[in-house]
C-alpha cells in the first residue's frame, strides 16, 4: 500500500478511496484539484473521506493522496483579527484568489508568514524548557502580548534562543538534541491541548447584561448553552457577549448560520470599543464563518478549530470566551455524514456518538493551570437551535446534560420584544454556590441575597398571574398587587436590556446591584406608605419612580442612581400625607 | 466523454435509475437517457462508483426499461443564460414554455451556484416600501433579504406576494425591480393566477418565469429554484438588476426532496424528510444579498404553506432558521374578512433595524413599530381574559388597549389588493389610532416624537 489511491465512489461529501494506506483522521487530498478531506472510516481496503469542498464533477479514478497528517491548526502570531472559515483558510485571502464567490481547490495560509514579529525572549541559553513553556513573547494586538510556547511534548536544553525581528516561520530558538522551534506551531485540532490540572470555577464571566450576571452568572471557565427556537434572539444574545463580556479574547464561531448576520458582525466588530480595555474589539477577536450554505463537512470541523485555537490562547494564561452559534448546526453536519456513511442511526437520525462528541466538546471548556503555570480559561457558550422550540430533541437534551448553565430563550418573550428574552423561570446556573464569595468580595456583601430576593419576587409573580388571569388583577389585595407592580419593574427596568442601545447594551456589575437595590428599596418604602394608608396608585404612580427608570438609558446612570432613588423615596413618603 | 450510450440499466425505483459500471462518471454530471419510443429525459448523478452508478431523473421514470440507453454529457447542469431571459417563460427544467426560441446564452451557468465568501457580502441597508402598512411599519423589507411568507392552504399569499412584486419600491428611487418567479408544484390555476396579474401590470415584460406545475414531474421541483436563482445571480451580479425572487411553493420542494431520499432509502429526520434538508434550503435562501464591487441586488420572497397551520412543521422550521424573518398569514384574521390577513406578532424582520430610521424611513419608525406591536399584543391577550371575566372587569388602560387591538386589525392590517401606502402614510395612520389610547400608557414612544407627531401635537 502507499500514500496513494484512487476515487472508486463519490456520495455528495463523503468519498470513497481504495489501494490507498491510511488512518483514522489522516488529511487527504483528493482528485485532481486536490480538494481537502479527512478520513473517517476505513472499510477492508477502503477508506471513507469527508471532503471540505463541493465535490460536483469529481469522478471515480481520480486520484487521492494521502498527506499523512491529522486535521491541524496553525497557531501563532497573526490569529487575532483574522476571519477563517471553518478550516482556518482566511476568508479575505479566498476572496483575493476566488472573488466574491466560493470555489474551490485553494490553499491559504491561516496568516501572514512573511511578517515580521519583534521577539522577546524570556529564556537563555542553558535553561531546560518542557513542553508548554514560554521561551519569549511578541507584541500581537495592543492588548494581546503573544507569548511563544513549546510545542507540548517538545523542549530540551537551550543551546541558542534570538533576539529581534522574525517571522513565524524563522527558527528563534534551538535545543541541544538539534531540534529547533519557530513562533507557528501545529496542532490537530480534535486532540485537546494538554494542561496540568483543572480548576474549580470560583471568578465569574462578567458580560454586562444584567439577567445573566445576576441572576444566571456564568463562570469563567464554565459552559452555558442558549437553546431557543428561530427568532427568540440567540445570535443577538452571543453576538452581545462576543463584544462585552470580560473575557480577554474571543473565539467567535458562526457555525452554519446566515451569511448576512456574519456581515453585520464582520461590519461592526471593527468599529466597536472594548467596554474593559478601551480598545477596538477586533483586537480580541478571532472569528470563524462557515455559513450554511458552506460545504457541510467544513461545518463539522469548525468547532474543533475554533476550540483549539481558544486552547491555544488560553495556554498563554488568557481568559478566553467561545461562543459557538449554533451547536445544532454542527450536530446536524454529524447527522448529514452519518447518514451518507450509512451508519446505524440513534435519536431523530442523529449518531449513536452524538452526545459523546457534545460532551468532548463542552469538557474542553475550563479553568486550568497551563504547562507553564499560569491560570487560564475557556469558557464556552453554545447557541442550540432545537427545532420547533421543543428541547426535548437530541442535541438539547446532549447539551443539557452537560452544561452547568442555561439560559432559555422564550419565543413568548421574544414575541412580547421583552429583550434578551431570557425566560427567568426555566432558566438556571449551578454555578452561584461557588461564585457567591467573589460577589461578596468584589460588589457587595449582600449580593447574593439580593439575588434570591429579586428570584424570589419573580416567583411569586408567576404564581399570582395565574391567579389574574381567572379573576382580574383589580380583586386582588392591595400588597399583592404591590408585589406585581414590583415584578414589573424588575422586568421591565432590570432584565430588559435594549442590546443595541449605545448605553443600555452594556451595564456594569456594580450598577446591576444599585438597580436591584433601587427595586428592594420601592418596594420597603411603598409598603410602609401603604401600611401609613397611602393609595397603591398614587404611590407607583410617582413621577421620579419612571425617571428612576427611564433613566437606566442615560450615560452617568450610576453616578445619578442614587440621588434618583431618594428623590423616589421622598415623593412615596409623601403620598401618606396626600392621602 | 459524451456520445457513448449505455444500455446498462439494473434497477428503476421511484424517481431513481440505477445503472452498472460504465467509464468514470463525475459526481453531479448531467445525465440523458432516450427510450425506447425516442423519448429523451433528463437526469443527474448522485451517487458514482466504480460498480454502479444512481441517477435521478428529473421527469419521472415513467416508460424507463432496462432498455433505454443512457449517455452521460461529461459537464454538471448548466444553465444559459443572458439578458434575452427576461420577459421569458421556462418550465421546470429550463426548456422555453412560451413557445419562443431556446435562450441564446452569453454564458452557461452551474445552478447549484457557490456560496459567496461571508467576507465579500454587503450588508443590506436599503428600505424596500412595499406599500403594505403591516409589512412595512412592523417587518420592514430590505434589499438583499430573503423573508419568506409562511402561510397555509386556503390563505391569500398569492395575492400579497403579488400585491409585493407590484408595488416594491426603494423610497426616493425609480429603480425598479425584475421579477424571477419560480412556480414548483403549483396548480395551472394558480399559475395562471399569477401570470395573469404579472401581464395585466405590464410586470411580465421585466420577469422570468420558471414554472414547474403539479402535474409536471416532481423530481424536476429539485432544479426548478436552482435555475431560477442561477438566472437571478446572473442578472443581478453581472447586469446589475436588483432582483426580487418569489418561489412557490416550497413545500411542494421539500416533498420532492424526501421523495428522492425515501427512493435511496436514506434514513430519514423528522417527518421523513432529509437529515440534510437545513444544508439544502441554506443552499437555496442563501443565495439572497448585495456583494462587494456589484451593483445589483436579490431579495427572496419564498411563499411556504405550512402543513397543517403547524409553525413547528420541518419545512417552517428550517426555513425560519435560515431566512431573514418570516411574514405569518393568519387563517383566524382572514375568516374575520381581513386583508391582507398578516398576523405581526409571529412576524418578524431580523434586518429591520437596519433599514429603518431617519436617513431611510422617518426618525419616528422604530418607536412607532414598537409601540403599534406592544400595544396590539397586549390587546389580543386582554380579548383571553375578557372572554372569561367580561369587559367590565378591566380597568381604563386595558379598555383602551383592547379596543386599538381591534382598530388595528380594522384600520391598520386592512387595506385593499392596489392600495399603495408610502411609509409616511403608514406612520401618520399609526400615530391616528395610537391617538385612541391616552398618552401615558403609550410608554414606548419617547416624549420627542410625542411632541412632534401626535395629533393632538400637530394641528
Amino acid at each position: 500500500m502507499k500514500n496513494e489511491g484512487l476515487i472508486y465512489r463519490i456520495s455528495g461529501p463523503v468519498v470513497t478511496a481504495i489501494d490507498m494506506k491510511a488512518a483514522m483522521y489522516d488529511v487527504v487530498r483528493v482528485g485532481t484539484e486536490g480538494l481537502m478531506g479527512e478520513v473517517i472510516e476505513l472499510h477492508g481496503d477502503k477508506a471513507v473521506i469527508q471532503v471540505y469542498e463541493d465535490t460536483s464533477g469529481i469522478r471515480p479514478g481520480e486520484i487521492v493522496v494521502n498527506t499523512g497528517e491529522t486535521l491541524s491548526v496553525s497557531l501563532g502570531p497573526g490569529l487575532l483579527t483574522q476571519i477563517y472559515d471553518g478550516i482556518q483558510r482566511p476568508l479575505p485571502t479566498l476572496e483575493k484568489e476566488m472573488g466574491v464567490f466560493l470555489t474551490r481547490g485553494v490553499d491559504a495560509d491561516a496568516f501572514d508568514l512573511e511578517k515580521n514579529w519583534t521577539f522577546e525572549p524570556q529564556v537563555s541559553v542553558g535553561d531546560t524548557v518542557v513542553g508548554g513553556q514560554v521561551v519569549g513573547h511578541v507584541q500581537e494586538t495592543d492588548t494581546i502580548v503573544h507569548k511563544i510556547m513549546v510545542v507540548p511534548g517538545m523542549g530540551g536544553v537551550v543551546k541558542s534562543i534570538e533576539s529581534g525581528d522574525f517571522n513565524v516561520t524563522q527558527t528563534i530558538c534551538t535545543f541541544e538534541d538539534g531540534t529547533d522551534m519557530q513562533m507557528m506551531q501545529k496542532w490537530p485540532v480534535r486532540t485537546p491541548r494538554p494542561y496540568l490540572q483543572k480548576y474549580p470555577p470560583v471568578i465569574p464571566l462578567i458580560t454586562g447584561m444584567r439577567i445573566l450576571d445576576f441572576l444566571f452568572p456564568l463562570a469563567k471557565g464554565g459552559a452555558a448553552g442558549i437553546p431557543g427556537p428561530f427568532g427568540s434572539g440567540k445570535t443577538v444574545t452571543q453576538q452581545s457577549l462576543a463584544k462585552y463580556s470580560d473575557a480577554q479574547l474571543v473565539v467567535y464561531i458562526g457555525c452554519g448560520e446566515r451569511g448576512n448576520e456574519m456581515t453585520e458582525v464582520l461590519d461592526e466588530f471593527p468599529h466597536l470599543i472594548d467596554p474593559n480595555t478601551g480598545k477596538p474589539l477586533m483586537e480580541r477577536t478571532v472569528m470563524i464563518a462557515n455559513t450554511s450554505n458552506m460545504p457541510v463537512a467544513a461545518r463539522e470541523a469548525s468547532v474543533y478549530t475554533g476550540i483549539t485555537i481558544a486552547e491555544y490562547y488560553r495556554d498563554m494564561g488568557y481568559d478566553v470566551a467561545l461562543m459557538a452559534d449554533s451547536t445544532s448546526r454542527w450536530a446536524e453536519a454529524m447527522r448529514e455524514i452519518s447518514s451518507r456513511l450509512e451508519e446505524m442511526p440513534g435519536e431523530e437520525g442523529y449518531p449513536a456518538y452524538l452526545s459523546t462528541r457534545i460532551a468532548e466538546f463542552y469538557e474542553r471548556a475550563g479553568r486550568v493551570e497551563t504547562l507553564n503555570g499560569e491560570d487560564g480559561s475557556i469558557t464556552v457558550i453554545g447557541a442550540v437551535s432545537p427545532p420547533g422550540g421543543d428541547i426535548s430533541e437530541p442535541v438539547s437534551q446532549g447539551t443539557l446534560r452537560i452544561v452547568k448553565v442555561f439560559w432559555g430563550l422564550d419565543a413568548g418573550l421574544a414575541r412580547q420584544r421583552h429583550f434578551p428574552a431570557i425566560n427567568w423561570l426555566n432558566s438556571y446556573s449551578l454555578y452561584p454556590q461557588s461564585l457567591d464569595q467573589w460577589f461578596r468580595d468584589n460588589i457587595a456583601q449582600d449580593f447574593p441575597e439580593i439575588r434570591v430576593e429579586l428570584s424570589g419576587l419573580l416567583q411569586i409573580e408567576s404564581e399570582l398571574q395565574e391567579i389574574v388571569q381567572l379573576v382580574g388583577s383589580d380583586a386582588l389585595p392591595a400588597d399583592q398587587q404591590l408585589t406585581l407592580e414590583v415584578a414589573r419593574m424588575i422586568r421591565e427596568y432590570f432584565l430588559q436590556q435594549n442590546g443595541f442601545h449605545e448605553v443600555d447594551a452594556y451595564c456594569d456589575i456594580h450598577l446591576q446591584y444599585k438597580m436591584a437595590k433601587a427595586i428592594l428599596a420601592f418596594q420597603e418604602s411603598a409598603k410602609s406608605a401603604m401600611a401609613s394608608g397611602a393609595q397603591l396608585g398614587d404611590v407607583v404612580n410617582v413621577p421620579s419612580r419612571s425617571h428612576l427608570m427611564r433613566g437606566r438609558l442615560n450615560k452617568g446612570y450610576i453616578d445619578t442612581i442614587d440621588d434618583m432613588v431618594k428623590i423616589m423615596l421622598t415623593e412615596i413618603a409623601a403620598t401618606v400625607e396626600g392621602n | 466523454m459524451t456520445g457513448k450510450e449505455y444500455r446498462t440499466i439494473t434497477d428503476v425505483k421511484g424517481p431513481l435509475v440505477f445503472l452498472n459500471k460504465t467509464e468514470p462518471v463525475a459526481f453531479g454530471e448531467i445525465v440523458s437517457l432516450r427510450l425506447s419510443n425516442g423519448t429523451i429525459k433528463n437526469g443527474q448523478v448522485l451517487d458514482t462508483s466504480d460498480d454502479m452508478v444512481i441517477v435521478q431523473v428529473f421527469e419521472g421514470t415513467a416508460k424507463i426499461d432496462r432498455e433505454a440507453g443512457v449517455t452521460f454529457m461529461g459537464d454538471v447542469f448548466k444553465l444559459p443564460v443572458s439578458e434575452d431571459l427576461i420577459g421569458r417563460i421556462l418550465d421546470g427544467a429550463g426548456k422555453p414554455r412560451d413557445g419562443g426560441p431556446d435562450i441564446v446564452a452569453e454564458q452557461y451557468d452551474d445552478i447549484i451556484g457557490a456560496a459567496i465568501n461571508p467576507y465579500s457580502r454587503r450588508s443590506p441597508h436599503d428600505f424596500i416600501q412595499t406599500g403594505i402598512s403591516a409589512i412595512d411599519c412592523c417587518t420592514s423589507l430590505v434589499r438583499g433579504q430573503k423573508l419568506p411568507i409562511f402561510s397555509a392552504s386556503g390563505l391569500p399569499h398569492n395575492d400579497i406576494a403579488l400585491q409585493i412584486a407590484r408595488q416594491a419600491k426603494l423610497t426616493g428611487s425609480d429603480e425598479e425591480f425584475i421579477v424571477v418567479f419560480c412556480a414548483m408544484g403549483i396548480t395551472a390555476e394558480e399559475y395562471n393566477f399569477f401570470r395573469a396579474d404579472l401581464e395585466r401590470t405590464g410586470a411580465l415584460e421585466k420577469a422570468v418565469l420558471f414554472v414547474n406545475l403539479a402535474d409536471d414531474p416532481a423530481v424536476e421541483r429539485i432544479i426548478t429554484p436552482r435555475l431560477a436563482l442561477t438566472a437571478a445571480e446572473y442578472l443581478a451580479f453581472e447586469k446589475d438588476y436588483h432582483v426580487l425572487v418569489i418561489y412557490t411553493d416550497m413545500t411542494n420542494y421539500c416533498d420532492a426532496l424526501r421523495q428522492i431520499g425515501a427512493a435511496r432509502e436514506e434514513v430519514p429526520g423528522r417527518r421523513g424528510y432529509p437529515g440534510y434538508m437545513y444544508t439544502d434550503l441554506a443552499m437555496l435562501y442563501e443565495r439572497a444579498g448585495l456583494v462587494k464591487g456589484k451593483k445589483g441586488s436579490i431579495t427572496q420572497f419564498p411563499i411556504l404553506t405550512m402543513p397543517g397551520d403547524d409553525i413547528t412543521h420541518p419545512i417552517p422550521d428550517l426555513s425560519g432558521y435560515i431566512t431573514e424573518g418570516q411574514i405569518v398569514i393568519s387563517r383566524e384574521l382572514h375568516q374575520q374578512g381581513i386583508y391582507p390577513p398578516i398576523n405581526v406578532l409571529p412576524s418578524l424582520s431580523r434586518l429591520m433595524g437596519s433599514c429603518i430610521g431617519e436617513k431611510t424611513t422617518r426618525e419616528d419608525h422604530k418607536s412607532v413599530s414598537d409601540q403599534m406591536y406592544a400595544a396590539y399584543a397586549q390587546g389580543r391577550e386582554l380579548r383571553g381574559l375578557v372572554a372569561i371575566v367580561g369587559e367590565d372587569a378591566l380597568n381604563e388602560r386595558d379598555k383602551q388597549l383592547l379596543e386599538f387591538s381591534g382598530v388595528f386589525e380594522d384600520k391598520f392590517l386592512r387595506q385593499s389588493r392596489d392600495e399603495n401606502r408610502s411609509i409616511e402614510e403608514t406612520l401618520d395612520l399609526c400615530w391616528t389610532l395610537m391617538s385612541r389610547i391616552d398618552t401615558k400608557y403609550l410608554v414606548r414612544l419617547d416624549q420627542k416624537w410625542i411632541d412632534k407627531y401626535h395629533p393632538d401635537n400637530r394641528k
